[in-house]
């Protein structure tokens, strides 16, 4: 079967008064039909700008590569290189069409006096054949969907009026009403307390089943992947640096910043174990450094190698890999 | 903590049936203003040199409650006494003078570092503004030396006091707030969700540096968190609130090895955990938190809880006391034996 989204080394510079700043380099990775990859990082990481090159919604100075492809291979259709669209109209497919996304902050996301039905029948008007009528017929089927009480009185309220995990609800509710095939969620429960996280986080797993799409899910609690995700992905400072199986990553994470941030994670099973901080801070974006990304922070004993060459990824099992000059060190003595 | 406790010291800071209540802007034409009940009658004792964890969803009061014993929130009822072993207020009844006087003992240090810290000073003059204004340092080179003594037990290196935040990370900005919040000497300081801005591979440094600097200094810390397994590992004494109200109340070991509350068995549960085997296994609590202008009657929590019977929904429960291990529930004896 063919990936829904192949996504083939992705780079991409902002253009800034200070120079190009480096904010994605060289990823790549795919998501099939029904699938959830779990895509994590700290702030900065690149994760959200990773996801927003899926849409092309980077802002104007952002400089793709030109060897980048992002394939959206849809039922019945040739691949889509969504980096080739070129006319709004032709980039639809990838905006709201096949592809929609989420936001971590729904109160920014909503604009604050246009009410909440009116913005579901807006985009239902752009993507579907759907009349005013139908639209906010089904508009008020969707938020129903999602578990909102008394959804033909919501339809008519603003984002202000509702709760914040009711907005997450309602902006779910609407970035699936046209039925897109991949679902972008970027952050969507940090803004949540964990009950509501809770119940966000089933709906989403119910709503995948049912309308069988696939989930770009990004977020920077590794915990809230173990839960949800079938695949994940680790993102340092704009590099894919560990990715596999979410059993096979989070049992045996074999990048040593993948190890640090499962060991800096406060566990309820053993109050004892003291915190463990990965030392140092993330290096400005303006500072890249050589050889492989990670070794400023790196605690492990490490090789020449880790200053000067950008470490490839090796294979652990087929479907698990890092890109850690250590590994085939530690393989070979 | 235990030490204090063999002297028999008094609480550092003891509250008897606090209560913060904003009213709000009156839509009706007759009556009363509706009323926002932030807090209602919280009892708390936190010990001289203790971290006391107090955790809760959003807007369930525990920033008011913090903000009350810093008399930054108006106080409706009750009593707030703080007692230091030199000095003794009520801060619910506190003269202008003693005010001065309790804000160099009791410190606040905020969650977003990136707001706390004015873009227009040096890191040096953040530091040393308190000292200022206080007027705890007489001079220069007095404020100099008390500035480069904090910074460094902050881990702030000496020559980024020159500098200004847009320097700096997350963590670092967290640690110069740190600094600010200590450097004028307080016995008590209120850290408001303090590592939730931060990405967890920093968040472990500054609360490692938060719970060795409570261990140098002997201070007492309310440490405010929505985040339960940071509070697990950092206080000694954890505080649920629901709704404005205490639910539970207990030594961190008691209330994570057995909690009996309800709401915080939940509040555990929801934790995602790290193994993916453990996926469908969380308790889920339907509905969300109601709003505080219009609390439900009986027990706050009856609305989505799952045990909740007819007594829940009339009567509310008080906090009983057994073991050292306080909870608000009717029904707890019963729910633990099940």
């Amino acid at each position: 079967m063919k990936n829904l989204i192949d996504v083939q080394n992705l780079s991409l510079k902002f253009k800034t008064d200070e120079g190009l700043i480096t904010a994605v380099d060289n990823v790549s990775f795919s998501i099939a039909q029904g699938e959830i990859l779990g895509l994590v990082g700290e702030s900065g990481s690149g994760k959200s700008v990773t996801a927003k090159s899926i849409m092309r919604l980077n802002p104007g100075n952002a400089v793709y590569s030109n060897d980048t492809k992002v394939f959206l291979n849809l039922e019945g259709q040739d691949p889509i290189d969504i980096m080739q669209l070129k006319t709004a109209k032709e980039m639809k497919v990838a905006r709201g069409g096949a592809i929609s996304m989420i936001f971590q902050e729904p109160m920014a996301s909503f604009a604050p006096a246009i009410s909440i039905g009116d913005q579901m029948v807006e985009q239902l008007l752009i993507h579907t054949d759907y009349n005013a009528k139908q639209a906010k017929k089904y508009s008020i089927e969707m938020l129903d969907r999602v578990g909102i009480s008394d959804a033909d009185k919501r339809f008519s309220q603003f984002a202000f009026e509702l709760s914040g995990g009711m907005r997450q609800r309602a902006m779910i509710a609407m970035a699936l009403s046209t039925k897109p095939k991949l679902l972008i969620a970027d952050e969507p429960t940090t803004a949540l307390d964990v009950t509501i996280q809770l119940q966000v986080i089933d709906l989403m797993k119910d709503l995948v089943k049912e309308f069988g799409m696939a989930i770009l899910f990004i977020t920077h609690d590794l915990g809230v992947i173990a839960q949800t995700a079938d695949k994940v992905a680790v993102m340092y400072l704009g590099k894919l640096i560990e990715k596999g199986e979410v059993r096979d990553v989070l049992r045996n994470p074999s990048h040593p910043y993948t190890q640090g941030l499962i060991d800096a994670l406060p566990r309820l099973d053993n109050l004892d174990a003291p915190l463990k901080a990965i030392k140092g801070d993330i290096p400005s974006p303006l500072e890249r450094p050589n050889g492989c990304i990670f070794h400023t922070r790196c605690p492990k004993d490490m090789v020449t190698a880790c200053r000067n060459i950008v470490p490839d990824f090796t294979a652990l099992n087929p479907k698990h890999e890092a890109a850690c000059h250590l590994i085939n060190k530690e393989a070979t003595s | 903590m235990n030490e204090n406790k063999s002297k028999n010291l008094p609480p550092l800071i003891k509250t008897e049936n606090l209560s913060v209540h904003y009213p709000l802007r009156n839509t009706k034409l007759f009556g009363p203003p509706p009323v926002v009940r932030a807090v209602e009658g919280v009892d708390i004792q936190i010990e001289a040199g203790s971290f006391f964890g107090l955790v809760g969803e959003s807007g369930s009061g525990k920033t008011t409650l913090g903000r009350a014993l810093l008399k930054a929130a108006p106080i409706t009822h009750g009593t707030i006494e703080y007692n230091d072993g030199e000095k003794k207020f009520n801060i619910d009844n506190i003269s202008k003078a003693d005010l001065i006087e309790y804000r160099k003992r009791a410190q606040l240090i905020f969650q977003d570092p990136y707001a706390a810290l004015s873009p227009r000073m040096t890191v040096r003059d953040i530091i040393a503004e308190p000292l200022e204004v206080m007027g705890i340092t007489k001079t220069r080179e007095e404020t100099d030396a008390r500035v480069r003594e904090i910074a460094s037990k902050c881990r702030i290196s000496l020559e980024h006091l020159r500098r200004f935040p847009h320097a700096f990370s997350g963590g670092q900005r967290q640690r110069i707030s740190i600094a600010r919040a200590l450097v004028s000497n307080p016995k008590f300081v209120v850290a408001d969700e303090s590592v939730a801005a931060l990405d967890v591979s920093i968040q472990a440094d500054v609360l490692n540096l938060l719970k060795e600097i409570q261990r140098e200094m002997g201070l007492a810390f309310l440490f405010i968190s929505h985040d339960l397994s940071v509070v697990a590992h950092v206080c000694d004494h954890v505080a649920v609130m629901y709704l404005g109200r205490l639910v539970e109340s207990a030594p961190t070991r008691d209330l994570f090895a057995a909690p009996r509350h309800p709401y915080t068995r939940a509040l555990l549960s929801a934790i995602p955990s790290l193994n993916p085997d453990d996926r469908g296994k969380a308790q889920k609590l339907e509905g969300e938190i109601p709003s505080p202008t219009n609390p439900p009657p009986g027990c706050k929590f009856n609305t989505r809880c799952p045990f909740a019977i007819d007594i829940c929904k009339q009567k509310e429960p008080i906090l009983e006391q057994s073991d050292g291990h306080g909870v608000a529930c009717h029904r707890w004896q019963e729910l633990m034996n099940k």
